[in-house]
């Protein structure tokens, strides 16, 4: 605790720099793992290949990928641009398989319906297929933002800031209370932003409770 | 040189295949480190998912496990147990364990749980003791689930095994980390293509074990077929 009061700056301003990397990485991993799900899902023979890959993705070591990157999008060593582009492709490789899982489970009659009143593909995948994908959608959204953001702090071993560096800080000087900070901050925001995407799955399918009460 | 003429100069140097901390080492070293901890995870899941299922109650308590224990960072944890033990492998695997644990407790849980109740309740009726449920209905049935939650777990400890080298002398997340220390990026690459290439063979295998096991819980058409 005297580790903490002496040092809340630091800690607030790693803090900022954590979310400065996790949330843009987490919502460009929905913005691309949404239609590469979505054609997955629309093209059979594509959607075996495809899951296949996103799964090599996830084996890759994260820490490799910091140098990696680099070389093939020419981003800067340190720059948070190389950690945002790294975050993302363990998101996409999370996200893909429950965008494709999402809109299997929206159902054929439902589709055959919306055709049958007249609305055209691209109106059905916005205004039927998109919102009924949702619950499933947000369950894999909300294991990305938790693992991007316990993920962040890997970054920290190639110099890129993030709460991760109170474990590289607080590793080399010995310093327990420093790396438990870091421990318990990067839980509490992963746990926050969890419940707050569980909170806007509720806002955006209200059909959903009010099924749940009509059974009631 | 490029990334990847530093790459290939690495793996084509004799130091890298022979003598101490060459790659035959360093893999053995690696995949016992994961075979290891996939071992113990394994017995501390699979007896608390398999009785947590076969009760099919307080399934919530292990879906909020899981996913709280996906939250904490392995690095941090990793680095207050090298604090508290001390430099070596002690840290790594207990760090690794707590990260294998969730999936394959998952994978467990949701395996026996998902077996139809009409069939459990069908072997009780014949008069199958409850251990016997467990052994010969529940397990077989919800061993591709089981081993669902293996083949990630195993991914998973095989990727992150490589911050073992963080606190001990050991895996091939050797290679990463004086690799990132020296700037000797050649062999931070190889040593990382060695890990991917690793993972690749043994999610191929869990997925030819899952082909096999898959298949015999289905009931057999050309044997009832035979039968009549």
């Amino acid at each position: 605790m005297k580790w903490l009061s002496q040092n809340v700056e630091t800690v607030l301003s790693l803090t900022i720099a954590h979310l400065g990397l996790a949330l843009p990485a987490i919502v460009l991993s929905l913005l691309i793992a949404v239609p590469i799900g979505r054609l997955a899902h629309g093209l059979r023979w594509l959607r075996n290949p495809t899951i296949a890959f996103v799964g090599v993705l996830y084996a890759i070591p994260s820490l490799p990928l910091f140098i990696l990157i680099p070389s093939i999008f020419g981003t800067g060593l340190r720059s948070s641009a190389t950690a945002i582009i790294v975050l993302t492709v363990y998101g996409v490789a999370i996200l893909v398989r429950s965008a494709a899982d999402a809109f299997a489970a929206v159902a054929d009659s439902t589709l055959t319906s919306a055709t049958a009143v007249g609305y055209s593909r691209w109106r059905i995948f916005w205004a039927v297929e998109l919102p009924l994908a949702v619950p499933v959608l947000i369950a894999g959204l909300r294991v990305v933002a938790v693992s991007t953001v316990s993920l962040v702090t890997v970054a920290s071993l190639v110099g890129i800031s993030s709460l991760g560096t109170l474990f590289t800080d607080g590793f080399q000087r010995g310093i327990i209370a420093e790396v438990v900070a870091g421990l318990v901050v990067t839980v509490a925001i992963a746990v926050a932003l969890d419940l707050l995407l569980a909170g806007l799955g509720r806002v955006l399918t209200p059909w959903t409770r009010h099924r749940r009460e009509a059974a009631v | 040189m490029s990334l990847w003429q530093e790459t290939l100069a690495w793996f084509v140097a004799s130091d890298t295949w022979s003598g101490p901390g060459s790659v035959p080492q360093r893999l053995l070293e690696h995949l016992a480190i994961t075979a290891g901890v996939l071992g113990l995870a394994a017995a501390i899941a699979l007896p608390i998912g398999i009785f947590i299922g076969h009760r099919r109650t307080g399934g919530g308590i292990v879906v909020v496990l899981a996913g709280a224990a996906r939250a904490i960072p392995t690095l941090g944890l990793l680095t207050i147990l090298g604090l508290a033990l001390g430099i070596g492998l002690g840290a790594p695997i207990i760090a690794l364990v707590i990260l294998a644990i969730p999936p394959i407790l998952a994978g467990a849980y949701s395996g026996i749980a998902a077996t139809d109740v009409v069939t459990v309740d069908a072997a009780r009726a014949v008069g199958l003791s409850e251990s016997q449920i467990v052994r010969s209905v529940e397990l077989p049935l919800a061993l591709p689930v089981i081993l669902g939650g293996v083949r990630s777990a195993t991914l998973q400890v095989v990727a992150t095994a490589t911050l073992a080298a963080y606190t001990a002398d050991a895996g091939l997340g050797r290679y990463i980390f004086t690799g990132l220390k020296s700037r000797d990026y050649g062999e931070l690459i190889g040593g990382s293509l060695i890990v991917i290439v690793l993972a690749v063979c043994l999610d191929s295998i869990f997925g030819l074990i899952a082909r096999r096991t898959t298949r015999s819980s289905l009931p057999k058409k050309s044997h009832t077929k035979r039968n009549q």
